[in-house]
């Protein structure tokens, strides 16, 4: 790697003034599993490298008394599966964060990571944004927040500035009988990037129908994409075969797929509908509260796990 | 505060634990941890496979956890524990894992070694009697291409039996 400068600030205001100090120049880094990837293939270089993970309040999960959870940016994926709440409330997050790499890095990488990385294929960020969740950003003027469907703007491109820091992610406490579920396609069983993937959100009233839902596809377009349409197919009803399908023929026609080294136009096309789908229909089991077990919930081994 | 400040220093002298042992050394910004181990320490049982996070052979435990030697920077590695595959065996003897991996012939070149046995001690630690589909979940960030893996799982079994051995 070039050589670049490396600071390791205690607090957000002094983070956020040491990347205004050099804008564009300096990146805050938190696992550091995409960033150092890419400054040691040059595809990015920086004289300065702000490691966020010495700021209390990036590496804490606090569960608000509504049930709102907000999980602050430097909070390693393996906090994020291993936490009772999220793993309570939030399931669709944690089929996410246990997907990311491996265990070496699910011990390093972080959900605000993926976020800011910004990539098409991101696993985390469909199952964020179809919980509603906020991204917290500090900046020199102050704070924002800004919602994590509409973050990314292209690929690796998003709405952070370059004197801006993401403090937090924050998850509105979810609406009673309201689950998400997150389902990827790779060719391995893991360790992979996704051809395409699907986050699917849903509400049911008491009667067991959807009364709302929200469907983020990943690795499908420069962005991950919202299919608005696939919602509105399943809003109504309670996810009965004819709607699930239509749910699929609105992610087949919203996904703009390209043709690259992991899959072909027409295959992501078709996985699209696929995952939406399936993504859905875990999504609604969960939430009338059954079991819908993650990719590798059977052979996670958990941190806190002792024999 | 800022706590590390190398914006005026070419090198930060890094203190850290490292296999049980204080450590001090001097390290750049831009080296990684596995730079650290292997060029400035001279702890080379950490092996560089493919420097970007696939392939596992540079797995060492940081603070608790399982990592990526190759993706932290030396200069992280301030007030952190780390366990290398040089902390695994006891003074005059092996490690389960080394004895098994060697009675089930679990290695051919050997680059992939010390990261197999590194991540899979970290899995012992936490699950005492894995499955075989736990075990492949666990060291699926470890490639090996010699193997074809199924001696590899074959001796993290036998190590697991041999530390608790069934009633």
């Amino acid at each position: 790697m070039d050589d670049f400068e490396y600071v390791r600030p205690g607090s957000v205001g002094e983070a956020v003034a040491l990347l205004a100090e050099k804008p564009g120049r300096a990146r805050a880094m938190a696992g550091g599993t995409d960033l150092l990837v890419q400054l040691k293939v040059g595809r990015r270089t920086l004289d300065r490298v702000v490691d966020v993970k010495g700021i209390a309040e990036l590496n804490e999960i606090h569960v608000g008394s509504d049930g709102g959870i907000t999980i602050g940016a430097a909070v390693p994926c393996h906090r994020v599966y291993d936490h009772p709440a999220i793993v309570a409330g939030f399931p669709g997050i944690v089929d996410s964060a246990s997907i990311v790499g491996g265990i070496a890095i699910q011990g390093r990488a972080t959900l605000g990571g993926n976020l800011c990385n910004g990539a098409p294929s991101g696993d985390s960020i469909p199952s964020l944004a179809v919980v509603g969740a906020v991204a917290v950003i500090a900046g020199p003027s102050g704070r924002r927040e800004f919602p994590v469907s509409e973050f990314c703007t292209g690929p690796g491109q998003t709405v952070l500035g370059a004197d801006e820091l993401l403090v937090a992610i924050r998850l509105p406490a979810p609406p009673p009988r309201s689950f998400g579920h997150y389902l990827r396609f790779i060719p391995r069983n893991e360790m992979d990037i996704a051809v395409a993937g699907a986050g699917a959100w849903v509400a049911l009233d008491e009667a067991g129908v959807v009364t709302a839902a929200r469907v983020v596809l990943a690795s499908v377009a420069p962005t991950p994409i919202e299919v608005p349409d696939a919602a509105t197919a399943i809003i109504g009803t309670r996810g009965e075969a004819t709607a699930l399908e239509a749910a699929s023929e609105a992610a087949k026609a919203a996904a703009r797929p390209i043709t690259d080294m992991r899959g072909t136009q027409a295959q992501r096309r078709h996985l699209s509908g696929v995952l939406t789908k399936r993504a859905l229909a875990g999504a609604i089991a969960r939430a009338r509260g059954e079991h819908v077990p993650g990719a590798h919930e059977a052979h996670r081994v958990h941190a806190s796990a002792t024999h | 505060m800022v706590a590390v400040d190398a914006r005026t220093a070419t090198k930060v002298v890094v203190q850290a634990t490292i296999n049980g042992e204080p450590v001090q050394f001097l390290a750049e910004p831009r080296q990684t941890l596995l730079e650290c181990l292997r060029d400035v320490l001279s702890l080379t049982g950490t092996k560089e496979g493919c420097a970007d996070g696939n392939c596992g052979a540079c797995n060492v435990v940081m603070d608790g956890r399982l990592v990526n030697s190759c993706l932290v920077l030396g200069v992280e590695a301030a007030g952190a524990s780390i366990t290398t595959i040089e902390g695994i065996a006891p003074v005059g003897g092996l490690h389960p894992l080394q004895t098994a991996f060697l009675e089930q012939a679990a290695l051919q070149c050997g680059i992939c070694t010390p990261g197999f046995i590194v991540s899979a001690s970290e899995l012992l630690k936490r699950n005492a009697r894995p499955t075989e589909d736990e075990i492949r979940f666990w060291l699926a960030g470890n490639l090996c291409r010699c193997t074809g893996y199924d001696k590899i799982v074959r001796a993290v079994l036998q190590a697991a039996e041999m530390i608790h051995p069934a009633a």
